[in-house]
């Protein structure tokens, strides 16, 4: 399929409707010049194309995508919706096709490069989730336990399910500040995913706040004086993420 | 006294120590408990050094009754001294995790009367963690010399891993520095903590609601530069360790002087951070590589050569069995090649069962050339811009020299302690 049609694909930016596209991309037999979630602000010369998000076509197309290739090769589309990667959609949907074509070694062939992008991007992306299982930081709230994240890969489903494994007898609440996503999980088990534009959580307790100054008495204490290691302690927990860090927000610099 | 204070005092009599990992048992969550426990382990934080912090690692008193020569908390010194109640310590514990601060707790103490009396203190905060607040997360806990049997064994019913120190490379040294413990005194549940390991795994494998005792097993640490024993000796002693006692880790740490003795380095010795790194590589060549500790050291060359990692320095020794075949040489060569760690042989014996390998081939698999083309062979043509039959000339090429050493591994921007990234994890992936 490697004609381009001068066309841009528009779709509702949920992994379903990328799905769709790709569905589009099958019956028409040609790639679209670009796919585009439909909030995407710069517009486009070229001409556009609705796609609607059909629920049901695109579990077919995941299905194939699983029977045709591989169970893993699904998961792994999966998991590319939630990176951060450069046109995204296109690469997904051109490495559908090529595992189409050579089955689950398409995940091996890293000579390709919109496989290559995807490995890539898919580390990223675990890496990053990773981060957030460490580095998450709760506040009590009372009702709730609460956290803010700014991640750059939309890592809370991949996070959630740790949390709500964790704590099973807590509600919870964790809030993705950058992707304006929500996660609740209630004692019991109710978990939801919500969207909000942003989140203004209260000030902490006397007892937060108590808790808050043990730990970062803690925090301080533990470090060997002497030894200080800002390129070693920078590696490991880029400052990207001590803003979020109850014992590092003081130390993040005011000018970025 | 205020919890704060007891907080600072008794984290800053605990924070030499470096056996704080939380790795080494998964452990789902469970309806009604809190916690969870991760194989791998979880850092939540990165303290100034650059140390990870996984677990609250705090002393229960540091009022110490003993008198280790190279101790901070020895009962001859003057300074602050503290003892949570273990009320305070369930509080701590448990308000830190629910916040995501830590995996779990890292209880150690110094001996507060007496071992026995000691350890009843720190069983009663396992107790009320395990069995009042349903705690499901790690712990750790340290044995306390001495302690009665019966005690050490209820410690390890409720904790994760269980660790006693051996504290220093000798019996002479410690008799020396350490009167107050023996060899004996030491051994003696280490030994009794590893059969009760193997007796609770035997249980377990047969009725799943027997009770599980350290399932991340046991751990210890010895203290590197103190006293004058030979890397060779200490090596020796961990491999023997690792095998009789089964241990998990054996770790090292770099003697800071932190009190004067006449039977000690002096208060200004630097700590032999750079030996510490040797030794860390060497254990790791030990449980992951398949080296023995005779094969890194012998009689006539007792201690590391400090500009060398112990793979390089073993292999410069055996340039016979090099280059070897990429395509060809067994798993167990591939993992001797200096440069190349446990996942780039991994993924190099995975990728050549589609393709003969050549360089660019190797790069894209993510291997490291930079050591390994001097060892090496890609369907036979080398990649080593020296000759490879002049083992000093190569030797100067891969040592950790001048602008390197100090750029690389200057002895203050070492891992101070290991890189305890969840050790386990790292030491896997490290590229020796
Ligand atoms: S028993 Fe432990 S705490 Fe007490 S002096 Fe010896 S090493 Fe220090």
């Amino acid at each position: 399929m490697p004609d381009r049609t001068a066309l841009v694909y528009r779709y509702d930016g949920t992994y379903a409707g990328l799905l769709c596209c790709a569905a589009e991309c099958f019956r028409d037999k040609r790639l679209p010049a670009d796919i585009q979630p439909l909030d995407e602000p710069q517009g486009t010369l070229l001409p556009v194309k609705a796609i609607a998000t059909d629920e049901a076509l695109a579990r077919r197309v995941e299905l194939s995508a699983e029977k045709r290739i591989s169970r893993r090769a699904r998961r792994m589309l999966r998991e590319a919706f939630l990176t951060c990667m450069e046109h995204k959609e296109m690469r997904m949907i051109r490495f559908l096709l090529l595992g189409y074509k050579y089955g689950d070694r398409v995940r091996m062939l890293t000579t390709n490069e919109d496989v290559y992008e995807i490995l890539q991007a898919l580390r990223y992306l675990n890496n990053e989730a990773n981060r957030y299982i460490e580095f998450t930081r709760f506040s009590d709230l009372g009702e709730f336990l609460a956290a803010e994240i700014a991640p750059n890969n939309n890592v809370l489903p991949l996070v959630a399910p740790h949390f709500c494994d964790r704590f099973p007898a807590e509600n919870l609440m964790i809030f993705d500040k950058t992707h304006g996503l929500g996660f609740l999980h209630r004692r019991g088990g109710e978990r939801e995913f919500f969207q909000a534009d942003a989140l203004t959580l209260p000030p902490p307790s006397e007892e937060e706040a108590a808790y808050r100054a043990l730990w970062k008495n803690f925090y301080r204490t533990v470090a060997v004086e002497g030894r200080e290691n800002p390129n070693l302690r920078r590696t490991h927990m880029p400052m990207r993420y001590w803003a979020e860090m109850t014992e590092m927000r003081d130390a993040v610099p005011i000018h970025k | 006294m205020e919890l704060l204070d007891k907080l600072s005092i008794l984290t800053d009599a605990a924070k030499y120590d470096v056996a704080c990992t939380s790795s080494g048992v998964d452990r789902p969550g469970q309806p009604g408990m809190l916690g969870n426990a991760a194989r791998a382990g979880i850092c939540h934080s990165f303290a100034a050094d650059g140390r990870c912090i996984s677990l609250l690692k705090v002393l229960m008193s540091n009022d110490c009754a003993y008198d280790c020569a190279y101790c901070v908390n020895r009962r001859s010194v003057d300074g602050p001294r503290a003892t949570f109640t273990p009320e305070e310590l369930v509080r701590l514990t448990i308000g830190f995790y629910r916040r995501n601060y830590i995996e779990g707790l890292f209880l150690s103490s110094a001996v507060v009367k007496n071992p026995d009396h000691t350890c009843e203190q720190m069983l009663a905060v396992l107790k009320l963690l395990r069995e009042r607040e349903r705690f499901n997360g790690y712990i750790h806990v340290k044995a306390i010399p001495g302690t009665s049997p019966r005690l050490t064994h209820q410690l390890g019913l409720y904790a994760d891993r269980m660790s006693v120190n051996i504290e220093l490379p000798s019996q002479a040294s410690l008799a020396l520095l350490a009167p107050q413990k023996s060899k004996e005194k030491i051994l003696g549940p280490m030994g009794q903590i590893r059969d009760t390991i193997a007796e609770s795994r035997y249980e377990l494998a047969r009725y799943k609601g027997a009770p599980a005792f350290a399932p991340a097993g046991q751990s210890t640490q010895m203290i590197i530069g103190a006293t004058p024993e030979t890397d060779r000796q200490i090596l020796l002693l961990s491999e023997g360790l690792y095998k009789k006692y089964q241990l998990k880790r054996v770790f090292f740490s770099a003697y800071m002087p932190v009190v004067a003795d006449r039977n000690l380095p002096a208060r200004n010795t630097p700590p032999p951070l750079l030996r510490e790194h040797r030794l860390y590589q060497a254990d790791w060549l030990l449980r992951f590589y398949g080296f023995e500790a005779r094969e890194l050291l012998d009689e006539d060359r007792p201690d590391f050569d400090p500009l060398l990692d112990p793979k390089c320095g073993w292999a410069l020794r055996h340039m016979e069995q090099f280059p070897v075949e990429i395509n060809r040489a067994p798993y167990e060569m591939l993992l001797r090649v200096p440069g190349i760690g446990v996942k780039s042989a991994q993924r190099i014996r995975a990728a050549r069962r589609y393709q003969a390998l050549d360089f660019a081939a190797l790069k894209k698999l993510g291997v490291v050339l930079k050591r390994a083309r001097f060892f090496i062979l890609c369907n036979g043509k080398s990649a080593s811009p020296l000759p490879m039959d002049n083992p000093l000339l190569i030797a100067g090429a891969v040592a950790d020299r001048g602008e390197r050493i100090r750029k690389t591994v200057p002895p203050e921007q070492l891992t101070f302690f290991p890189p305890t990234k969840e050790d386990d994890v790292k030491c896997l992936t490290g590229q020796l």
